[in-house]
């Protein structure tokens, strides 16, 4: 990474991925501890779980995004190809 | 209000209180953060032409999924069904798609740093005056609007008084603009949309499930007050107000799909300023049509919960059969989530909403500050200062439109009625436009006189219908008005363009350079090939090709 420039100051995939996965958990654990009257709201799905590991999946193929391949802006921006 | 409050107030608890408190924090962490990258104007107003293209294509669909959008479609979702879909698969995919494959590479490749900029590069100071002035005026009034919606909405579910609401949104909004500009609403736009979705699909998810699947929600619908042909999208005769289905079709077709919504995604400069901020001509073509893409199943999210909402909700149901009651077609998704979601998605949802409602003031307020710095103040009244200058006006106009948007909500509060009225004739100054655009782009001959000639008779023509419509003497039903309010708009514009062109002397051709298809040369048109723009799913027309078929297919299954 040492001879590349990184790209601006941060990476929002990264960013959205922290918010997501925050949810994720939040959620997750709402929903390992739901009361069943909040399932019966829910028409039977215990939705905080379910939404809550979906979250924590996005997450995940968020991190993978930004860790295969990362911002980097090229030093000079001359066609690649002639 | 007082009873309605009482039926929609949502039973927030602690948990979903942080959920809320949490993303208001990553809100004004991304503003601080996008503030280190502001060194120039250009990066503040645009972003330093720097982002990637599915960075600038999701908030180019974020900065238009506003209060108006999400609570407006389920509205129509709950009151028409499904042919409230032609808002997104006819009213906008065909037009982001023309902005990226025909009038990108004009805008981009001219090095315009506005909507109103190409105008005075095409057509001169009268036009530019003309559109910069008017575009700036409806972005606060708008951004107004918004903010009063968002006060209203959180004093429906939470409680608090309208005043502190608009003053905490305000200040939210305010602090990540001044530090981070453009790049702070972009990426804002990108997470909104990704929290608009994780809130909003689970609520459809729930709401189908309840419904016992897609064939219980045909059946509910077909069984409920205006039947089953609620399920299919054409030909769409509540939704157009015409009797005749074929007149319908017409009507859908050409004027919500040509003159409406083009006028709208490819002149308006809230959209293209999110296509500008792209790093290359390549991003800047694909943003449009990379932002088709989530755009198309947007209606899933938000026009079937309203559907969903109209035949479960005991109370909506009662309000569509009988058309009173406490509540109306606004508060379907409300309505919805209050009945489905326990506490923690609950929130999520609120945030969602909050989310969508912000970034519509955002995006308002971003390029409120770019044409009133770049376009006003800049070429009129303090001109050939140094960039850090006008860096530091963006930031003070950002203060001022704030302040101004402030203003327009409190005026809102009070006549809800004329802030309709506003919004509806905005919407109306885009045909013109688009008239305006279309011809200088591809009519060389067309001359600067023409240019704020046709746009001011264009949007006279507008103003017109409007006001016949309003006074009735155009007797017109649901959308009617507006189509041919907008559709006359667009043929004046065009008739006086080019009357006018026949007896004004055109601009030199070298000066036409980079504006005018014919005298573009090919290579200045079509993006070289940098390094990261390889494959074939980069390129912009066959991007688009596939767009346009999958519009096509969804119209076709849903048809």
């Amino acid at each position: 990474m040492a001879e590349k420039k990184k790209a601006g100051a941060f990476d929002i995939r990264i960013v959205i991925a922290t918010l997501v996965g925050i949810y994720g958990v939040v959620l997750t654990v709402l929903g390992i501890v739901e009361k069943q009257a909040e399932i019966d709201k829910a028409a039977g799905i215990n939705i905080n779980l379910w939404g809550g590991i979906g979250m924590l999946v996005f997450t995940a193929v968020f991190v993978a995004w930004a860790r295969l391949r990362p911002i980097a802006v090229p030093i000079d921006e001359k066609p690649a190809d002639e | 209000m007082l009873a309605q409050q009482s039926i929609l107030r949502l039973d927030a608890t602690a948990i979903d209180y942080i959920i809320i408190a949490l993303y208001f924090v990553f809100v004004l962490g991304i503003g601080y953060l996008a503030r280190r990258a502001v060194s120039s104007s250009l990066d503040f107003f645009l972003s330093g032409r720097s982002l990637p293209a599915w960075v600038t294509g999701l908030a180019f669909i974020s900065a238009n999924l506003g209060a108006i959008e999400i609570m407006g479609m389920s509205a129509n979702g709950a009151q028409y069904g499904m042919p409230t879909v032609h808002y997104f698969w006819i009213g906008a995919i065909p037009a982001m798609l023309f902005l990226g494959v025909v009038m990108m590479p004009f805008y981009y490749g001219s090095k315009v740093r506005s909507v109103p900029e190409f105008m005075l590069r095409r057509f001169g100071k009268p036009a530019h005056l003309v559109n910069a002035i008017s575009f700036a005026l409806a972005q606060v009034l708008i951004a107004g609007v918004n903010l009063f919606l968002l006060a209203t909405i959180v004093n429906v579910l939470l409680g608090w008084p309208i005043w502190v609401s608009v003053i905490v949104a305000a200040l939210i909004v305010l602090s990540y603009i001044t530090l981070g500009g453009l790049s702070a609403a972009i990426y804002n736009e990108v997470l909104q949309f990704f929290v608009i979705v994780a809130a909003l699909l689970p609520l459809t998810l729930v709401g189908l499930h309840k419904v016992g699947g897609w064939q219980g929600l045909v059946d509910k619908v077909t069984a409920s007050p205006g039947g089953g042909e609620q399920m299919s999208a054409w030909p769409g005769n509540a939704l157009s107000g015409f009797g005749n289905s074929f007149l319908s079709v017409i009507g859908i077709v050409f004027g919500l799909g040509f003159v409406l919504s083009f006028g709208y995604w490819t002149t308006n400069f809230v959209e293209v300023q999110r296509a500008m901020a792209s790093k290359n001509m390549s991003a800047a073509r694909r943003t449009p049509i990379i932002g088709s893409f989530p755009k198309m199943f947007v209606p899933f999210i938000v026009i079937i919960p309203g559907i969903i909402a109209a035949v479960i909700v005991p109370e909506l149901a009662q309000f569509k059969a009988t058309g009173s009651g406490e509540v109306d077609y606004n508060d379907a998704i409300l309505l919805l989530m209050r009945d489905l979601l326990p506490n923690g998605m609950l929130g999520l949802a609120i945030t969602g909403l909050l989310a969508s409602f912000m970034a519509g003031m955002a995006a308002n307020l971003s390029s409120f500050n770019t044409v009133m710095s770049y376009d006003i103040i800049e070429r009129y009244v303090i001109k050939d200062r140094p960039d850090d200058f006008y860096l530091r006006t963006g930031r003070w106009v950002t203060v001022a439109g704030t302040l101004i948007a402030i203003g327009t909500a409190a005026i809102a509060s009070g006549y809800s009625n004329l802030m309709d009225y506003l919004q509806q004739l905005f919407s109306f100054f885009n045909a013109p436009l688009f008239a305006t655009f279309i011809l200088g782009m591809f009519w060389k001959r067309m001359t600067a006189a023409a240019g704020w000639i046709g746009l001011v008779s264009g949007t006279t023509t507008a103003i017109v219908v409007f006001i016949l419509s309003e006074n009735g003497v155009i007797n017109l039903p649901g959308q009617g008005a507006s189509f041919v309010g907008a559709g006359a708009a667009f043929v004046v514009d065009i008739l006086v363009s080019v009357l006018v062109s026949t007896m004004t002397r055109p601009k030199e051709e070298s000066e036409l350079v980079g504006l005018v298809y014919s005298l573009t040369p090919k290579e200045q048109r079509t993006e070289v090939t940098l390094r990261g723009d390889h494959g074939w799913y980069r390129r912009p027309v066959l991007l688009a090709g596939i767009s346009l078929a999958m519009t096509i297919v969804l119209n076709i299954v849903f048809g």
